[in-house]
């Protein structure tokens, strides 16, 4: 079974030289720290910033240079600033290549919900709804199964929804899997030591299985 | 040439009244309107209607007028960082609208371009969507959303000039540019006020004729929300 640390690692792996990425809270914040050597990546805070750097050094904290997590942050050369409808604009137009967020549930059909509990405070929907309805590319970082064993990878989501059929990959503790155009978790890669008969019991959606599957390696 | 230069923010807010609708910009406690949330708080102005990402801190930013009761109703795409917020909304003193992020920019942008709506994908086949009309183009749905209408556009930047040019810094820029220009009346607070010709014209993020009233604040607090470092090598 896979650690946060080890999905983040494994979702690293999907990026590819040139790509602009926006990263969400949680562990695809991780990912940043695995982005494979000699490859240049520009990673976008919606709250107006591309070319996000490292956290900066104590003593060096900007109030004026967050990133959309709130945290301090700092810029890199190339770096640039814009105002939040510019932000937005550049997802929404689809220049940015890669989207990677957390979710609470996903659905065959790759509807995600990741905003809102019925009642519990809800926090809003920050900028969820707009990347997933405009990205070309979302991968999800999630658990397979909540901490009573069930699934969160679903025939329908029962949570409200932020977007509809907008999910293609998926990397969870136990599998990567795709979501196919006409519907269904396709298992690509397993973790290590995860068989999967586990994997069937831990999807309650269509798991779609197809040939050997390997384990999924994150060199 | 009008004087757009007032003595401080008790001025710039003077005409602010209770039921008014405003639009505070900033991202979390980030380039918010420091001197102009202080002063509506003293002015104890009441059913106002905010339209801002977050609604600050227990303790700063917007979090100081919700203490209150001065917000009537929220408008913002996430709130989470405030308890007294979620207490009101919970009892529902405090009437809150979620709108997702992009869409919030956008209506503002529009407003400051003159367009009366936008078509976004963002919340097509959500709650978001309910009571709106959604608008297919090349095979997509897009949801209709209105321009923001605000009486008063409140925003924070770097330096100004008496002809009511902006210039902001990093990402304190966030939502203050296309609420400036959003507002039928703009108040902007600067940290440093110049006089006219001593901003590089091409530099200018927001030009002055979308702003009205502008001064120079004074102690800045720029709270940090989530102050994260890394330890020197």
């Amino acid at each position: 079974m896979f650690s946060k640390e080890e999905i983040a690692q494994r979702i690293a792996k999907e990026i590819k030289d040139g790509y602009y990425v926006n990263l969400g809270i949680g562990i695809p914040t991780l990912v940043a720290n695995y982005i494979p050597k000699g490859i240049n990546v520009v990673l976008q805070s919606e709250n107006g910033l591309l070319g996000m750097g490292p956290f900066p050094f104590e003593g060096e904290e900007d109030a004026d240079l967050i990133n959309a997590g709130k945290q301090t942050i700092t810029t890199l050369p190339g770096s640039s600033i814009f105002d939040s409808a510019m932000s937005f604009g550049m997802i929404r137009a689809q220049k940015v290549d890669l989207t990677i967020l957390g979710a609470m549930e996903v659905s065959e059909n790759g509807d995600i919900a990741n905003w809102k509990i019925p009642g519990k405070m809800v926090k809003g929907m920050g900028g969820a709804m707009d990347l997933v309805a405009s990205a070309k590319n979302i991968i999800v970082a999630m658990q397979h199964i909540n901490r009573a064993g069930e699934s969160k990878l679903l025939p329908k989501c029962t949570l409200p929804l932020t977007g509809v059929k907008c999910i293609k990959k998926i990397v969870t503790e136990l599998a990567v899997l795709d979501i196919l155009p006409e519907g269904g978790f396709k298992l690509l890669e397993r973790a290590p030591g995860v068989s999967i008969e586990f994997i069937q019991q831990s999807t309650a959606g269509r798991l779609v299985i197809e040939g050997e599957i390997p384990e999924m390696r994150l060199d | 040439m009008i004087n757009k230069v007032v003595s401080g923010a008790e001025e710039a807010i003077k005409d602010i009244s209770d039921g008014a609708t405003l639009m505070l910009g900033g991202f979390g406690l980030c380039g918010i309107p420091e001197n102009c949330i202080n002063a509506l708080v003293n002015k104890q102005v009441k059913n106002l209607t905010c339209i801002s990402n977050n609604a600050g801190v227990d303790d700063f930013g917007i979090g100081l007028m919700l203490k209150q009761r001065q917000v009537k109703k929220m408008i913002s795409s996430y709130v989470g960082e405030n308890a007294e917020f979620e207490r009101q909304l919970l009892s529902g003193e405090l009437e809150v609208d979620l709108i997702p992020q992009g869409t919030l920019a956008t209506r503002c942008l529009a407003a400051g371009y003159g367009m009366p709506a936008i078509f976004t994908p963002a919340g097509v086949g959500t709650e978001v969507a309910e009571g709106k009309e959604v608008r297919n183009f090349d095979g997509k749905d897009y949801l209709m959303e209105y321009a923001f209408d605000a009486d008063f556009a409140i925003v924070k930047a770097w330096k100004g000039d008496t002809a009511g040019n902006l210039i902001f810094r990093s990402t304190s820029r966030n939502f203050n540019p296309v609420m400036a220009m959003a507002g039928k009346v703009t108040i902007a607070e600067v940290e440093e006020l110049v006089e006219a010709g001593e901003l590089d014209p091409d530099y200018i993020h927001t030009p002055g004729i979308y702003v009205h009233r502008i001064f120079q604040g004074k102690d800045y607090e720029k709270r940090i929300e989530q102050r994260t470092v890394r330890k020197v090598q």
